[in-house]
């Protein structure tokens, strides 16, 4: 490098970063650790503040006959009583399934008919009860199968008008409302090529995410009829879209609504997308002037929000004695529940990648959308890649053990690299998949016995591969603003959210690193759709990767300005100058050294007495240009639907209580490939929180319904997610650094990656310990001990 | 109807005419306008309305505002009026909350042990710790930061 270093080379300088790749402390650390963070249910509206609460549907299928809302609205405190009558609109992100309240037909049991406003939530609740609906009983199917067979419940007659994005293919007169196919290479001639063909069913249930927070909306048409909402949410600008298709027949559109997200107490997918916000925004309007606030109660968090997805998955892979996979064949039944509005994309992402992040020549993966009568299904954190990830990831290691094969070696045999075909035909981006598989296998001492920490246990180990890619428009984008203040201090302005991960931090730095100025001197905003600029949701893992590059653009915007103006006021050449410790130095001048704060607003002084510059702002964007979902129908052959994707590998010591079943884990060990970690001490939180999420679906959780459709298990009782009892004893977070070419420093997304490979891991380790080989999730002690005891295979489904 | 109550919460002093079914919780966020104890299951399973109550924890959804008649109540906004205590300390340098909604009641958990025990056990930690749920950390780095408080001279 010749002597001047130009200031885009020190941008680039990856080995000479002084706040991104370092621990820093959390931005909002201080808000959260004192109690100051501000949630949507703390903000304090007035005495005009009215409460809604929700009628719902007790039958899974029914026709509304008729309802009746007399005695409800002559209760004392009674504001208003509406009903889909009053509100026939449709909505939905991705397909217009949904209406916001159920109009003519119920489809599930907790869907909302009507809704009562009153002065305050008791009163709201107790003439919610008085609502008298008369339904007229429909037969129901909550089965993905059973929904397939032709003399099955139709759900949705209506399903050919639904508008919906141009990738689906809805399947008019059946239950399925998408058919996402991805076919590549000879199937039949990779099936015949292989010496050993393993095909198992692989069963799925459906999961809460479990945030802490339930969801709560409050919103408020003005007078003037402005529509203000404000909502715990992943998604304030998808949300003010939908709010604008929706209300288009109330003749407002996106200038007329502002979307305010203040902190969010965890989201995991659950809080993306529009659920029950819709609720608010209607209901304000029928009560102009007055702020109207919906909170949902902890049984309506599990029964009326998305839920993850159930899944049936058919699974077929050959290989060969010398352990090359030859063939495989993927077909996934997802119960998407009773509207896929947002949920048929998981499927649509899941029929994409369905192989996982192995190298085959021949594929073919089907992914099915199919309506049931159970709540909508939609994203949680892995957006169908753990769904299908249980059953692929236990294929292989049984694959391997047919063939004769260590699992891992034939793992590594077959593991992806840059370049190799993905399945929709475009070509894999850099990847440190084989350096995360070694880092594992060593952490977990892979191949060597291990003694039980108490007689009579049996230990166990497990090693499971994952990948995954953002699911997204293609031209899902990110923008960011930033404007200097009088001392130095910087005000970032972002629509991504932070929902826990960091996300502010992470922000901070990457402005830190650009602008030399530390992270805890820039302020980064939560969103709000009239003041920050655009970004399309906080969801797909994606906001590091794209809104970072957003808001490293608006931060070299902001720099470029400020050599501009020391140019214009010193004569230094702009190439000549740098940032570093909140001052402008220049690479020909070694005493020319101009403090940030003396001029970023105020100005540069000329010696006439004029003043140059004045206060810096930048902006910038991020959309990535190269991402297409244009493919055939028919092979998902053309596209460039994903634009990268995050790998990694997960492993698992497990201690077995045949008697018991009881299962502790001894150690977990995760390594995900994630670009470059812009804050490792963040990274490795995603990892820790993420991997006893992922270990929570497997050991303890699952959402359990009765015949009628009814969800047994709403409350943290009966649904038991862990407590600090139960967590590994040791958790091994791995860092690879294997840099994404088009991501911020390097960097890509990790958030949803650190649960995918959980569950197969688990499965795996089970059956090294006791012999039995799980196909359904979860296993739970009480199912380990059952099989133990009755030594039978557990799962072994009869074909329907 | 109206039950007329005194308490204190974090130290000052609230004169207050009650339903008799408002729960704490009500009370504090509603009443008062201490907000960080948080509405997150109304049944006492998840821990985030913690607050202590004479010094002791409780699931201030399962207590009545009548009952609190009398009594000290602090909240997190109590424990840090002062400036940050050692255990808040620890939670910021050890990440311990990611979206830090069940932060309030865990923090208090934590406050609660170490005045008990000041120089707590693992076990001990994640037993006082067990009933505040936390779907985002993996309860590690609240462990940690725990014990590293009570670490402290």
């Amino acid at each position: 490098m010749s002597g001047t270093v130009g200031r885009a080379d020190r941008a680039n300088a990856m080995e000479d970063l002084r706040h991104v790749g370092r621990p820093e402390v959390r931005i909002d650390g201080l808000d959260k650790v004192t109690g100051a963070a501000v949630f949507v249910d703390d903000l304090d509206f007035g005495p005009d503040l009215l409460h809604a609460a929700v009628v719902e549907s007790p039958h899974a299928h029914a026709r509304i006959v008729s309802i009746d809302t007399a005695a409800a609205a002559t209760v004392p405190g009674v504001v208003k009583v509406v009903t889909g009558d009053d509100f026939p609109f449709t909505f939905g992100l991705y397909m217009q399934d949904r209406q916001v309240f159920a109009r003519d037909v119920v489809r599930f049991v907790g869907e909302q008919v009507a809704a009562v406003i009153a002065r305050d939530p008791r009163t709201a609740r107790e003439a919610a009860r008085l609502v008298r609906v008369e339904y007229q009983e429909r037969r129901a199917v909550f089965d993905p199968l059973e929904a397939l067979a032709p003399e099955a419940p139709l759900l949705h007659p209506g399903l050919g008008d639904y508008p919906h994005v141009p990738w689906f293919f809805p399947e008019p007169d059946s239950n399925v409302a998408h058919r996402r196919r991805t076919v590549r290479g000879d199937l039949e001639a990779g099936f015949a090529a292989a010496d050993v063909v393993l095909e198992d069913t692989y069963r799925v249930p459906r999961y809460a995410h479990c945030a802490i927070e339930p969801h709560v909306v409050v919103a408020r048409q003005d007078h003037a009829g402005r529509l203000t909402v404000w909502s715990a949410s992943q998604s304030p600008y998808t949300q003010r879209h939908v709010f604008a298709q929706a209300l288009e027949p109330l003749g407002l559109s996106h200038q007329d609504i502002r979307v305010v997200t203040p902190y969010v107490g965890g989201g995991f997918g659950g809080k993306a997308g529009v659920s029950m916000e819709i609720l608010g925004a209607v209901l304000a309007t029928a009560v102009r002037g007055h702020p109207v606030k919906l909170r949902w109660t902890r049984e309506q968090e599990f029964y009326n929000t998305y839920q993850r997805q159930g899944l049936v998955a058919r699974l077929k892979v050959g290989a060969r004695r010398d352990g090359t996979i030859t063939a495989l064949e993927h077909r996934l039944f997802f119960d998407a529940g009773a509207y896929v509005e947002y949920g048929a994309n998981v499927v649509n992402a899941a029929g994409l990648s369905a192989t996982g992040p192995y190298r085959i020549p021949a594929v073919s993966l089907e992914s099915v959308c199919v309506y049931t009568n159970l709540p909508p299904g939609g994203p949680y954190r892995g957006f169908g890649y753990s769904e299908f990830t249980f059953g692929l990831e236990a294929h292989m290691t049984r694959l391997a053990r047919a063939i004769g094969m260590d699992p891992v070696e034939f793992r590594r045999r077959n593991a992806i690299v840059e370049g190799d075909l993905l399945p929709y035909g475009a070509h894999m981006n850099p990847s440190g998949l084989h350096e995360a598989i070694d880092k594992v296998a060593a952490a977990i001492a892979w191949g060597e016995e291990e003694a039980p920490q108490e007689p009579g246990r049996k230990v166990g180990k497990g090693l499971a591969l994952f990948w995954k890619a953002p699911a997204m428009p293609p031209n899902a984008s990110s923008a960011s603003f930033l404007k200097f203040n009088e001392d130095g201090s910087v005000n970032v302005t972002v629509s991504g959210m932070e929902l826990g991960q960091g996300y502010l931090t992470v922000m901070a730095q990457v402005v830190a690193e650009v602008l030399a100025v530390p992270p805890d001197k820039i302020r980064v905003e939560t969103p709000d759709t009239d003041r920050n600029p655009y970004e399309w949701q906080t969801v797909a893992s994606h906001v590091t990767w794209s809104c970072g590059n957003a808001v490293r653009a608006a931060a070299l915007e902001a720099r470029d300005k400020i050599f501009q103006v020391v140019h214009a006021a010193h004569g230094l050449e702009e190439g000549s100058l740098y940032l570093e410790d909140e001052c402008v130095r220049c690479d020909t001048d070694p005493d020319f050294s101009l403090p940030l704060r003396d001029f970023v607003v105020a100005g540069i002084e000329t010696p006439d007495g004029t003043y140059r510059g004045g206060p810096i702002v930048g902006s910038g964007m991020f959309m990535p240009e190269f991402s297409s979902t244009h493919s055939d129908p028919a092979t998902g052959q053309g596209g460039h639907p994903n634009v990268h994707y995050t790998v990694g590998a997960a492993g698992v010591v497990l201690e077995v209580d045949p008697e018991t079943g009881k299962m502790v884990v001894r150690k977990a060990a995760l390594a995900v490939d994630v670009g470059k970690a812009l804050n490792p001490a963040l990274v490795e939180g995603q990892m820790t929180g993420g991997l006893l999420q992922g270990l929570a679906t497997v050991l303890y959780e699952d959402m359990r319904f009765d015949e009628a459709g009814r969800l047994l298990n709403p409350n943290f009782t009966d649904y038991k997610i862990p407590t600090a009892h139960d967590i590994p004893d040791e958790v091994v977070p791995i860092i690879v650094e294997v840099p994404q070419p088009d991501g911020p420093f390097g960097a890509r997304g990790m958030g949803e990656h650190t649960m995918i490979a959980a569950a197969p891991m688990v499965a795996d380790a089970v059956e090294e310990a006791v012999g039995i080989r799980f196909t359904t999730m979860p296993i739970t002690a009480e199912r380990v001990a059952l099989a133990v005891a009755r030594r039978e295979e557990p799962d072994k489904w009869v074909s329907t | 109807m109206g039950h007329r109550i005194t308490l204190r919460v974090n130290r000052e002093r609230w004169d207050l005419d009650l339903d008799p079914a408002e729960t704490l919780l009500e009370v504090l966020r509603g009443r008062v306008g201490v907000k960080s104890p948080k509405v997150g299951c109304e049944r006492g399973d998840c821990g985030s309305c913690t607050v202590l109550l004479n010094g002791q924890t409780v699931r201030s959804c399962l207590v009545l505002g009548v009952e609190a008649d009398g009594a000290e109540i602090t909240t997190l906004e109590g424990i840090g009026a002062d400036g940050l205590a050692p255990v808040q300390r620890s939670f910021l340098e050890h990440n311990s909350f990611q979206c830090g909604f069940c932060a309030p009641g865990v923090v208090l958990s934590a406050v609660e042990l170490l005045a008990e025990h000041p120089h707590p056990t693992r076990h001990q930690v994640q037993e006082a710790i067990a009933g505040n749920l936390c779907r985002c950390t993996g309860y590690e780095p609240i462990i940690q930061a725990v014990l590293a408080a009570g670490e402290e001279p």
